[in-house]
């Protein structure tokens, strides 16, 4: 019962600081805009905490958020083994072979007017294809270490980057493309010094939403079978063995390998895309 | 109109592609096979056979080739399999029956359409919420983003489990699972929808000595179409996809999922297959509509849907 209440105190104390805060002559800081996110998160975190104690919730079905980080703690070197199984050899290579095909292809489609009408609709469509479910199927085909799994990302992160690229290839105006024919650039220099750089916005827009495909594509294509490491391998043995913290423990790592990949994109798109107005 | 033909060249590519790749995925299944049926096959010991590739083995064994295009149980199916299976298990079967793909397919169809419903409606209403709430605008949205960089997909068969443990099954886990999908999409596609207006706009209404509640309705609502058809596209595709990931490792016995995993595991990859290209036909099916709707609605609302 104090547990409830302590609970209910909680909540409204988070809620009537952020109340204040939003509302409060502050609220364009950039430290208090940063800040009522996290008060709202560290709410949400000790409501759980504090309804898991109440409720007695068996951790078979919800664990509390101190049993989660003491996982996180205890169990790094394994998490850390996974996080390199699953993260850095399937999704990342994955990432990276999908995202450099993408951009071949697409800089040889757009060479011609004709295929890029094509490309534009038919990887749109494809891109909205439910590809994950290809995974049982290069399990089969390559076995079940991270080859399978980098194929299965590939696959999945091509369409986008694909897509977007193309489009971002098209976004240049008449009157940039024919400043460039009166320097005499041929197809070359103008590619360079003109296209790629104008693409970029879309190119970025590409990769980060291949960002969460890579690492959904990677952890899905581990319960078709995997060596006996890797994050979506411990999800689903974990969870058979009722370690439900375990599995939260592994559910971070992804948030946070997910976020954080996400961040860097954005970090290295705001490096290269400086001048776009939405930068700055 | 004018891309018909682009677009069909490349499907053709893709098609044709395909076709190549039959061929040498197939060879070593097929080359043992015919040396069963006593047909020659040059090496002709399956060790032997190891050393070359598929490419090497079909040129030394060409008269195999058309075989492996007809293969009982293919590495690679070809397109006509897929379609003659697809065919079979579509018009061939009645819709009650456990071997329909029709059947399969509303198994995996109602949770989604039911999520959607479900995410939709309170995406709809959290981003209204955060469009007049300061509060909700600053505690919350950070949250939404982010939401969109995790991979929660992952996870949608853990929900399914745990939901069965706890009692609630059939339609329901797997609804939440597409309700969660499309929830984010719909919220941030709608507040930047809503935001649109821009001030000029805004101001006329104040000029007009507007209330909230018409500014809403007859400014920001109507704004927010173009986003929120966007949303809608892609927040149904994605319930699909959370859908048919719920039900792959789950033990689930229906749903296109379950038959991509069936045909898996019980060497039918044409089952498989077929599960495939029919769930990529529905969300293609699912986006067009939306794509219709769209642009019905926003030729007579006035605006110009590209």
């Amino acid at each position: 019962m104090m547990a409830i209440l302590g609970a209910l105190v909680v909540w409204g104390a988070g809620w009537y600081l952020n109340i204040r805060l939003a509302n409060g002559p502050y609220s364009n800081n950039p430290f208090v805009k940063a800040l009522i996110p996290a008060i709202f998160g560290i709410t949400l975190i000790l409501v759980w905490e504090l309804l898991v104690w109440a409720f007695d919730i068996n951790p078979v079905i919800l664990p509390a958020p101190s049993s989660i980080g003491a996982r996180l703690m205890v169990e790094g070197p394994r998490l850390w083994a996974d996080f390199q199984q699953t993260i850095i050899k399937g999704a990342m290579t994955g990432y990276i072979f999908g995202g450099l095909a993408a951009f071949g292809v697409a800089i040889l489609a757009d060479r011609s007017d004709f295929l890029t009408r094509g490309i534009l609709p038919v990887g749109g469509f494809m891109a909205a294809l439910p590809i994950v479910g290809t995974a049982p199927i290069f399990v089969k085909w390559l076995g079940s270490d991270w080859e399978s799994k980098a194929a299965v990302v590939a696959v999945m992160v091509f369409f986008p980057i694909l897509v977007n690229t193309v489009a971002g290839l098209k976004d240049t105006s008449a009157m940039q493309r024919d400043l460039m024919r009166t320097y005499g650039a041929g197809y070359w220099p103008t590619l360079f010094k003109l296209r790629l750089p104008a693409a970029m916005p879309f190119i970025f827009n590409g990769l980060k939403i291949a960002t969460t495909l890579a690492l959904i594509g990677a952890i899905v294509a581990e319960f078709f079978g995997s060596p006996t490491v890797g994050m979506g391998f411990r999800i689903s043995t974990s969870f058979g063995q009722l370690a439900l913290d375990m599995v939260w423990a592994e559910i971070v790592i992804a948030a946070l390998a997910g976020s954080g990949f996400y961040g860097a994109m954005t970090l290295i798109e705001k490096r290269v895309t400086f001048w776009h107005p939405s930068q700055r | 109109m004018k891309s018909v033909l682009p677009i069909l060249t490349v499907i053709a590519a893709i098609l044709l592609f395909w076709v190549v790749c039959v061929v040498p995925m197939n060879m070593h299944l097929v080359a043992d096979q015919a040396q069963r049926d006593a047909l020659v096959v040059t090496p002709d010991t399956p060790a032997a056979r190891q050393d070359y590739s598929g490419v090497g083995l079909a040129l030394r064994n060409t008269h195999l080739i058309p075989l492996t295009y007809n293969y009982v149980r293919p590495r690679l199916p070809s397109p006509h399999q897929v379609a003659g299976e697809m065919y079979k298990t579509i018009f061939g079967q009645r819709i009650t029956s456990k071997r329909s793909l029709v059947f399969h397919g509303w198994v995996t169809l109602a949770p989604t359409l039911l999520g959607f419903l479900i995410g939709t409606t309170l995406g709809i209403l959290l981003a209204v919420g955060i469009v007049y709430s300061r509060v909700m605008d600053l505690s919350v949205m950070p949250w939404a983003i982010v939401s969109q960089t995790i991979p929660i997909l992952a996870l949608a068969p853990m929900v399914i489990v745990v939901l069965g443990s706890m009692g609630v099954q059939g339609l329901i886990p797997k609804s939440i699972i597409a309700a969660y999908l499309s929830f984010f999409p719909v919220v941030v596609g709608m507040v930047k929808g809503l935001r649109s207006p821009d001030s000029m706009q805004l101001d006329l209404l104040r000029t007009y000595s507007a209330s909230k509640s018409q500014g809403f309705w007859a400014l920001r609502l109507p704004a927010s179409a173009p986003y929120l058809f966007a949303s809608l596209k892609i927040g149904i595709s994605a319930s699909l996809v959370g859908t048919i990931v719920a039900e792959l490792p789950t033990g689930a016995r229906a749903g296109f999922g379950a038959r991509m995993l069936v045909g898996d595991q019980y060497g039918q990859p044409l089952v498989s297959w077929a599960a495939l290209f029919a769930a990529a036909i529905t969300a293609a099916a699912l986006v067009g509509i939306f794509s219709v709707i769209e642009r019905i609605t926003l030729k007579r609302m006035g605006m110009n849907a590209s």
